[in-house]
């Protein structure tokens, strides 16, 4: 069989909005009650824009063989989808890892990055902006400015300019324009309020949203162009043991993006179960937190409606991740309906707990994960006791942990 | 009447409308405020209902903001205060806030508490038209508030027409593309402000964003009803960290 033919043909392009069956979104963008585009009114052209272009072209022929070009002979995809046996026989199950750390750039990220620039050099946009946490989002799309000749302006919270500054040196060689955002926390939420600020001044830059959030059509899109990761893990499983689908597949969720991705062509296969790490943080009792579907209630962020972590005057309250990309006070819509209508059971992760099994992986299978990653592998302790002999779980390994070094080693002088 | 419409029937020109941050600088500052922007003869007060994160606005407006929350303020608290204003203050007054703090407040609630303090009207910057129509529109008639849209460079001739028919008070002229609290030069307004006023809309217009002294308050004087001033005002309390000294700071420095 040819894999990339067959990457382009199987592919669910088609679907006018969100998956499909019961995760179809409608016109304005909901999943359930969650979604929908809260907005200012500068920005309303802006989106009716972004979304006439982004649902003229998503099923686009050309459009297609273009991005999967770049996934291909850029990014190198197809990522492994890789047995790991050590981790296995440590936990009695079958573990697979798809590896999105093999991505160029190092994490999922990229695969959503070219996927909206190529859409953004067809609207005819000449400058590109993005927010960023961890630095992976911002990394991806300065590397797409760059193959693309775009200007770049990448805004980050003054927080994670320290706590993730190879990426900030990364992206500066890559020509992109850093600017250390200094509002709230100085973490990605305060990042993506500037962002959507610089928005509102220059209406005509485009925006690359890195995650699942915001608002219509953001998450349906960056969820689109993530569903390459679960298109993959259909056949590669077909491939390595004879059928196409996993018992559990598991991922961590900062705003979602590599959660859907990795759930994308699975939603409507009860078959599939499916578990997804928040950000426990110092613990979900502890005020130090991001663990949005535990703790949040539905509001208002950055455009969507959605879960958030608020106060019961709705005013958002600063989150807390050892992880920068999972540092965030609500959750793509999307994810809060899958946890609301019981499609996906969620789980804390601790700072502790992600950094153990980071540790785990390592010296395991010899994979240092992103930090992000590593409360996705954690699911696997949690869920200890579900797991049986031959269940096949799949978990995907967004990133590697190349910006994650400083926070390792002061972990492992400890 | 609603104290909106009957603004605009008795003013059609130089029509002054001030905005600040409840609580700001001080929680207890807010009637007072308002006691004194009325003394000193201004036609309209919009009250800003602070939020943790204030999306549209610029550095001025977030950091009055966060200094009213630190303060205490909240929207029971601003009910609270607002209780007797209507014994002393008889200009229109409007709410102005993100969705989300009055969702939480529950937007019923947050009407019917407009209506018992004597709230005439609200701007929610981030509420969508369709959600209003659906929703909220109803709702808000039903406790007499006039619901206030924003129009701006961007806006569409086709949608300004569906605002244009959806409102009954006045329309929101945003100056420019941009947050509250850009300066931006003015000289190259005057297509956008004749392509507005040749639309014969049947509601007046006021301009807000970037107005801070007498030449850009002169230009909206001109080609509509009047100023909206938030981040000149806020400014100049954040000065002098006194409502009275802020008051005829702002005032002064529209006629330089
Ligand atoms: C490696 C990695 N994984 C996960 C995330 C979280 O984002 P999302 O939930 O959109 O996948 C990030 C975000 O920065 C990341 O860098």
């Amino acid at each position: 069989m040819n894999k990339e033919k067959d990457m382009q043909n199987n592919t669910n392009f088609s679907s006018p909005s969100g998956v499909g069956g019961r995760f179809s979104i409608d016109n304005n963008g909901y999943y359930g009650e969650f979604g929908g585009a809260y907005i200012p009114e500068i920005l309303h052209g802006s989106f009716e824009r972004l979304k006439e272009a982004f649902y003229a072209i998503k099923d686009n022929a050309s459009f297609k063989a273009e991005y999967y070009d770049l996934l291909k002979n850029y990014v190198g995809r197809p990522s492994p989808l890789y047995f790991a046996k050590r981790l296995s026989a440590e936990y009695g199950t079958n573990v697979y890892l798809k590896r999105e750390d093999l991505n160029h750039t190092g994490a999922h990220k990229i695969n959503n990055a070219l996927g909206q620039i190529l859409l953004a050099k067809r609207m005819g946009k000449t400058r590109i902006i993005a927010e960023t946490g961890a630095g992976q989002h911002g990394v991806a799309t300065a590397t797409a400015c760059a193959l693309m000749g775009l200007e770049c302006i990448v805004f980050m919270g003054k927080t994670d300019v320290e706590r993730q500054f190879l990426n900030v040196q990364k992206m500066r060689m890559l020509g992109a324009t850093v600017e250390s955002v200094t509002s709230g926390n100085m973490t990605l939420k305060d990042a993506t309020n500037d962002a959507f600020r610089y928005w509102c001044s220059n209406p005509d830059s485009f925006y690359i949203v890195g995650s699942t959030v915001g608002a219509h059509p953001y998450p349906d899109m960056v969820g689109f162009f993530q569903s390459v990761i679960s298109e993959e893990i259909k056949w590669q499983l077909q491939e390595q043991i004879g059928r196409d689908y996993p018992d559990y597949l598991m991922a961590c969720v900062g705003g979602g993006s590599n959660a859907m991705g990795t759930y994308y062509h699975y939603l409507n296969d009860e078959r599939v179960k499916i578990i997804s790490a928040e950000a426990g943080g110092l613990g979900i009792e502890t005020g130090e937190t991001a663990a949005t579907i535990s703790l949040g209630t539905t509001g208002i962020i950055h455009g969507a409606k959605t879960l958030l972590i608020q106060d019961e005057d709705g005013q958002i309250i600063e989150p807390y991740s050892i992880s920068a990309g999972l540092d965030y006070p609500g959750i793509g819509p999307a994810h809060a309906f899958f946890a609301k209508i019981g499609r996906t059971k969620v789980h804390p992760i601790n700072d502790d707990e992600a950094l153990e099994a980071a540790f785990e992986l390592t010296r395991l299978e010899g994979i240092i994960p992103a930090i992000e990653s590593a409360h996705a592998l954690a699911l696997l302790k949690k869920e200890r006791d579900t797991f049986k002999p031959d269940d096949i779980v799949v978990i995907t390994v967004s990133g590697r942990g190349d910006k994650d070094m400083d926070t390792y080693v002061k972990y492992f002088k400890q | 009447m609603n104290r909106i419409n009957q603004l605009f029937q008795q003013k059609s020109e130089n029509i002054l409308s001030v905005y600040f941050t409840a609580g700001f600088p001080k929680l207890e500052d807010t009637v007072p405020t308002l006691q004194c922007l009325q003394a000193n003869g201004v036609d309209l007060v919009e009250i800003g209902v602070p939020f943790s994160d204030p999306m549209a606005d610029g550095l001025v407006i977030q950091n009055s903001s966060h200094a009213a929350l630190q303060n205490g303020m909240s929207i029971r608290k601003l009910f609270e205060q607002l209780t007797a204003v209507r014994t002393e203050i008889h200009i229109p007054l409007i709410m102005m806030g993100y969705l989300n703090p009055i969702m939480q407040f529950g937007f019923e609630a947050f009407c019917k508490e407009c209506h018992r303090v004597g709230v005439d009207g609200m701007i929610i910057p981030d509420l969508p038209m369709s959600d209003f129509l659906s929703e909220y529109k109803e709702i808000a008639s039903r406790y007499g508030l006039k619901f206030i849209f924003l129009i701006t460079p961007e806006t569409s001739e086709e949608r300004i027409r569906e605002i244009d028919s959806h409102t009954n008070g006045f329309i929101y002229m945003v100056s420019s593309a941009a947050v509250t609290g850009t300066q931006t030069s003015f000289d190259n307004k005057v297509e956008y402000f004749n392509r507005i006023n040749s639309m014969n809309l049947k509601n007046p217009r006021l301009v807000g964003f970037g107005i801070s002294n007498k030449s850009t308050r002169n230009m909206v004087n001109l080609y509509s009803s009047g100023a909206i001033i938030g981040s000149a005002f806020i400014k100049a309390l954040q000065e002098t960290q006194d409502v009275e000294k802020g008051v005829k700071l702002l005032l002064e420095n529209l006629e330089k």
